[in-house]
């Protein structure tokens, strides 16, 4: 578990349009990696090209590799379900599924893969879930209410109890916190830092301080303007992002001044 | 509170008590509470005309029904009701799959070209006048679908559905239904592809993003979403064929039979085919008691509406998003 990634001259396209680009990066495996950047600048797309998560969206394509440990995500025949399923992804609003209960939500992806899996592994494999999520002590007397009972924080951890139960080689965050209170982001951050000694995490915030706090590798976003591709910056150690960038745009960007 | 005394004091107050600008809003206003009454007015009335009309039928003597009307009421009027039902029923046994597959295929398979288009052309379906369906089943249809009757009876006897004498005109109950089934199939369709449409992108996305395929997507995240919706759409699908009449009138050659055998040449005829069968050359207690079947089926068509609306109402509370 917890694989490197190695993303090399990424393009990605809506239609005409070319939303990122030219973006090359290497993800280290058992850290977390932060993209940061203003809204509209490419960070989302590119972080939903690293599972294929783009090509729901009807015209979306890529050009360029994606290396997980060595194997390209875009090679011919490689299947996009599969890839899905060893690189996990939590969103931004927290989307439990509302017409299962707390262990179904768990077990969902599991029971795509492995129907036949005997109840009783299933159950010490929700309770590995929730407790690697840190939602058991809250839920284990409660596991067959639906999940939409939960706070909004509650759920949000559900999700990513969800996407572990999988044993995922690469954990994607698209804005984990955004629309959670304080206390729920600080528990979704602690939660963070016990999930990067096992799975490769990659998040996307709008909150610096909150890429300050998590990550050991900092990707700095942005466009030229309107209508231009997304490109990524400058990346690097997480203290030297947010001390001494290389890049003027980056420092103006992380101290308010951008804009 | 200080903030009224900074103003300056004009000697009038600056709150008048009525707005001449209001005029309007309370004309519409009244406008839309009086077409709102006349649907109750309407509704009372149709109604009234079918307990007054039909009474005189529902509490005659029986000896007198059957030496002026058409028999006993309740024993007349049961075949037809169970026609009436089972032909609708057998229509959304054949009609459901077809209309979810097709919104399906709208809404999750189809390229986006191809989908609009697709969509459209189910609605016109729903434009073909009913007489015209009763043409091509009474015609068509029921000519082409006697070797399919024929097979199914030599093959699939066994099952009591398909049991007894084959008919030789093809003019059965289940053409009737496969006609209905066409029928009904544009508004479960139109529905369902609402509902499906509104299945948040969100929880889409949950499934694919655990490694779903479109399929295992569609159960884990559409269906469950819908399922209210599609209850509801199959009942005003049910409705709309419990008080089918051209269509029917013109492919079923019914009787009196309370069968679930569907080949036979003896199948019971619904309701509102009866009514428009035999209205022209009733009087007297006959027309009485017409009416009064009309007003079984207006029960039974309540009935199913006010289902399909409680269930429509559940939806409200069901918290799809979160």
């Amino acid at each position: 578990m917890g694989k490197r990634i190695e993303v090399t001259d990424l393009n990605v396209y809506y239609g005409d349009f070319r939303a990122v680009e030219d973006v090359s990066i290497t993800i280290e495996p058992k850290s977390v990696t932060a993209f940061i950047g203003p809204s509209g600048c490419g960070k989302s797309t590119f972080l939903r090209t690293l599972n294929r998560m783009h090509e729901v969206i009807p015209g979306a394509r890529v050009e360029g590799e994606v290396l997980l440990d060595g194997e390209n995500l875009y090679g011919p025949g490689v299947d996009p379900v599969r890839v899905r399923r060893h690189i996990g992804m939590v969103f931004q609003r927290p989307n439990p599924f509302p017409t299962m209960s707390i262990k179904e939500n768990v077990l969902a992806g599991i029971n795509l893969n492995n129907k036949r899996m005997p109840g009783s592994e299933k159950d010490d494999l929700a309770e590995q879930a929730l407790k690697g999520a840190n939602l058991w002590e809250e839920v284990k007397n409660r596991l067959n209410k639906p999940g939409a009972s939960l706070s909004g924080g509650q759920q949000q951890r559900l999700c990513i109890a969800r996407a572990i139960a999988m044993e995922p080689e690469v954990l994607l965050m698209d804005e984990p916190a955004s629309a959670l209170d304080p206390i729920s982001t600080l528990a979704i951050e602690d939660l963070m830092n016990e999930l990067k000694q096992r799975y490769t995490i990659v998040i996307v915030t709008h909150n610096m301080q909150q890429a300050a706090r998590v990550s050991d590798v900092t990707a700095f976003f942005n466009i030229a303007g309107a209508g231009a591709p997304g490109r990524l910056i400058e990346a690097g150690p997480t203290e030297k992002i947010f001390s001494a960038p290389d890049v003027k745009a980056t420092e103006d960007y992380i101290s308010g001044r951008f804009g | 509170m200080s903030t009224t005394s900074a103003l300056p004091d004009t000697g009038t107050s600056p709150l008048p008590t009525v707005d001449p600008r209001r005029v309007g809003d309370r004309v519409f206003g009244g406008l839309a509470a009086g077409s709102g009454i006349m649907i109750l007015v309407i509704l009372a009335m149709v109604a009234a005309f079918l307990l007054v009309q039909g009474g005189p039928a529902l509490f005659a003597d029986p000896a007198k029904l059957a030496s002026q009307g058409y028999g006993e009421f309740a024993s007349w009027v049961a075949p037809y009701a169970f026609g009436t039902v089972w032909a609708a029923v057998l229509a959304l046994a054949m009609a459901v799959p077809v209309a979810i597959g097709i919104a399906l295929f709208i809404t999750h398979y189809a390229p986006r070209r191809m989908a609009a288009p697709l969509g459209y052309l189910i609605d016109l379906l729903a434009a073909v006048p009913s007489v015209v369906f009763g043409l091509w089943g009474a015609d068509l249809l029921s000519r082409s679908v006697r070797g399919l009757y024929g097979w199914l009876n030599d093959n699939l006897g066994f099952i009591p559905l398909f049991s007894g004498q084959v008919s030789g005109t093809g003019r059965t109950i289940l053409t009737a239904a496969v006609v209905l089934a066409v029928m009904v199939l544009p508004i479960i369709t139109s529905l369902s592809r609402e509902v499906f449409l509104q299945t948040p992108r969100l929880h889409e996305e949950a499934a694919l993003a655990l490694g779903a395929t479109r399929w295992e997507m569609i159960k884990m995240a559409v269906l469950p979403f819908a399922r209210p919706g599609l209850v509801a759409a199959i009942m005003l699908g049910l409705g709309r064929a419990l008080g089918e009449t051209m269509a029917v009138t013109m492919v079923l050659s019914g009787g009196k039979n309370i069968t679930f055998q569907v080949l036979t040449s003896d199948n019971p005829n619904t309701i509102a085919a009866t009514i428009a069968q035999n209205f022209p050359e009733a009087f007297g207690l006959k027309t009485n008691q017409l009416i009064a079947a009309g007003l079984v089926l207006f029960a039974i068509t309540l009935a199913v509406n006010t289902v399909a609306r409680w269930i429509v109402s559940r939806r409200a509370e069901y918290s799809g998003a979160n």
